[in-house]
């Protein structure tokens, strides 16, 4: 009797993956026809062109338009995590300390956007930020200003949209990873006599890293691939990787020299995840744990 | 995020797999343009009418740039679609790279009547547009500028300015600013031209990327003078903003029909070619949107008023005061180099 259970329960856990496997195949299929196979073959385009040739590579390797791009999507990718940063800690600190109910609300409030086209929240940063726009005429009213501020149609007001757009991937694995610090260390910082300041620092800081760093990875690995608002309010000067790919399919008429482009940026960013990966759990970055 | 790349994934998949059109007894063809209030004028005034002439059935698409599709589906040995309406560079290099099928002019008696300016042996124009000058009258109730040099005058006319993020008619203008006759201008001074554009490049505060954009930038008053496309102009003014261009020193461009290579519908392609050009359809279309006809003998039909007329790009008066785009340049090498040349003087 004893000897059968572990086998009824070990065919029973096979028969468990197979049905999981069956569940999930689709879903994989469809990742695989619709991600896997493209992105392979355009890998694939970038090296062989009516035999096999590394021009696509050497280009962006060599010319320094490309250079200069990257260089460009790196700042405002490093810019856009810092502020999100900055902004997205004391909003998910102030979720983890206050009650259930204003929790809710708070996070409700940072998910919100989400459900707002990306197009829609750029048009009306774009509405905020122009000559003749909100910002501009109220500092105007008020006197603050005489000649309308530049706050659009160059990287500042890309970075501002795009830190909008970004800020829940930054706050979201922050609170996560604040809801599992036990409550009790503070109150064990306190009752030793630490300040609550010093007890941020010493305590409650260093225990939420893993969340800031999961945010930040999150953050700027999504920002190198940003296309719509530098399109958008970057005013043409602000020429974004993402931008170079789709430049380079209308001016080199194949796809080749644009998914050299595309793979150059996928490489870079599999070398982020596993640089990260060194200090920290995927699953955490993924948000799964 | 990015549209652009989820754009070719889907297109690679249509390679991928292989598609193909259910083959149907009736003649039909697969019609694409670039969809909006455009294709809908279409529709009304060419698209609908010739099905009904012909007895066939037209179905459409749509695409912003048809450049990368054609260039798949006919890659892919199955091309779904029959007839593109796409600016005429896409024709004439289409069909220098084996992606554009020759066309037989017998067989298109509306096109062979055209003049020779107006085909090639692989596409015939089907519409007119015109970049053209155009400024906010608040700026400037008078004395608006009226001239390339106008526009890169910065201390006569002092006010925020936009070009066009592309060097098509950017670089025309910029030879046109600096001197050269409209009709003097093919082959481009391609050196001049970008010379001429580093003077103006700190005055300009938005290269704009899309119809939508310049009409927004004109319409907010985010800048006081741009080149824009006169449809994008008119429709601006139309909801009631203090806006006006001229089309003195315009560049005017058009698209035109071409047929992919190994087009599922071929014969019939051919005949709805001819018929989409036939004067009295593309009389209609001014009718419904603010685009000149592509075949002029449209103006001879009586269908396009007078008034209406005035109004048109490739009306010949106003032709006359434009430049009309070299796309045969364009599409040549000098033409490509100096288009690869933008990408690098923009982000010098």
């Amino acid at each position: 009797m004893t000897i059968t259970v572990p086998d009824s329960s070990q065919k029973h856990q096979r028969r468990e993956h197979a049905l999981m496997l069956a569940l999930v195949s689709p879903a994989l299929l469809v990742i695989l026809a619709l991600i896997v196979l493209p992105v392979g073959w355009l890998a694939w385009q970038s090296i062989y062109h009516d035999g096999f040739t590394l021009e696509n590579y050497r280009r962006v390797f060599t010319e320094d338009i490309y250079w200069r791009s990257f260089a460009l999507t790196f700042e405002i990718s490093l810019a856009v995590t810092v502020i999100a940063l900055l902004l997205g800690y004391p909003v998910a600190y102030l979720a983890n300390a206050v009650p259930k109910g204003w929790s809710i609300l708070i996070l409700s409030l940072v998910v919100l956007p989400f459900w707002t086209s990306v197009l829609v929240r750029a048009y009306a940063w774009l509405a905020l930020l122009q000559r003749t726009g909100v910002i501009n005429q109220f500092l105007r009213y008020l006197d603050v200003i005489s000649e309308p501020l530049a706050l659009v149609h160059n990287t500042f007001g890309t970075v501002v949209a795009t830190v909008h757009i970004l800020l829940p991937f930054m706050v979201l694995p922050l609170y996560a990873t604040m809801q599992k610090i036990p409550g009790d260390l503070m109150q064990a910082g306190a009752s030793l006599g630490a300040s609550p300041s010093l007890t941020f620092f010493r305590v409650f800081l260093p225990l939420s890293l893993p969340g800031v760093l999961a945010g930040c990875t999150m953050v700027f690995v999504l920002c190198l691939g940003f296309y719509i608002t530098p399109e958008l309010l970057g005013g043409g000067r602000t020429v974004m990787v993402s931008m170079l790919v789709s430049r380079n399919v209308e001016l080199y008429n194949q796809f080749g020299a644009a998914s050299a482009v595309a793979v150059v940026l996928l490489l870079s960013v599999l070398l982020i995840f596993f640089a990260v990966s060194r200090f920290i759990s995927l699953d955490r970055v993924l948000g799964q744990k | 995020m990015t549209t652009t790349r989820n754009f070719g994934l889907g297109f690679a998949v249509l390679g991928a797999i292989g598609f193909t059109t259910a083959a149907d007894a009736a003649e039909q063809i697969t019609f694409v343009s670039q969809g909006g209030a455009y294709q809908a004028a279409q529709t009304v005034a060419i698209l609908d009418p010739s099905a009904k002439k012909l007895g066939i059935t037209i179905n459409q698409d749509s695409i912003p740039d048809a450049w990368p599709a054609i260039k798949t589906q006919v890659g892919s040995g199955k091309p779904i679609w029959d007839v593109v309406d796409t600016p005429t560079g896409n024709c004439l290099r289409g069909g220098e790279q084996g992606l554009i099928e020759k066309l037989d002019f017998s067989k298109i008696p509306n096109g062979a009547a055209m003049p020779e300016a107006y085909r090639s042996p692989y596409s015939v124009s089907y519409e007119f547009y015109s970049s053209v000058l155009s400024y906010s009258q608040k700026t400037f109730p008078k004395d608006a500028p009226n001239s390339w040099a106008d526009f890169w005058d910065v201390k006569k006319f002092p006010g925020r300015r936009a070009l066009r993020n592309h060097p098509f008619a950017t670089l025309e203008a910029a030879l046109m600013a600096d001197g050269v006759a409209p009709d003097k201008l093919y082959p481009l001074d391609v050196d001049r031209a970008f010379k001429k554009l580093e003077e103006i490049k700190p005055h300009i505060t938005v290269w704009w990327t899309s119809g939508a954009q310049s009409a927004q930038l004109l319409n907010d008053g985010e800048v006081d003078m741009e080149m824009a496309w006169n449809g994008r102009v008119s429709a601006v003014a139309k909801e009631g903003a203090k806006v006006s261009f001229t089309y003195n020193q315009g560049v005017l461009q058009s698209t035109s029909l071409c047929i992919l290579k190994g087009a599922p519908n071929l014969e019939t392609a051919v005949k709805f070619l001819n018929e989409a050009v036939d004067p009295v359809h593309q009389a209609n279309l001014p009718l419904n949107i603010d685009y000149g006809p592509g075949n002029p003998k449209a103006f001879e039909t009586g269908v396009i008023k007078p008034e209406r007329a005035a109004q048109l790009p490739s009306e010949p008066a106003n032709a006359a005061k434009q430049a009309l785009m070299s796309y045969a340049w364009w599409s040549s090498p000098a033409g490509e180099a100096a288009e690869k040349r933008w990408a690098s003087f923009m982000q010098k």
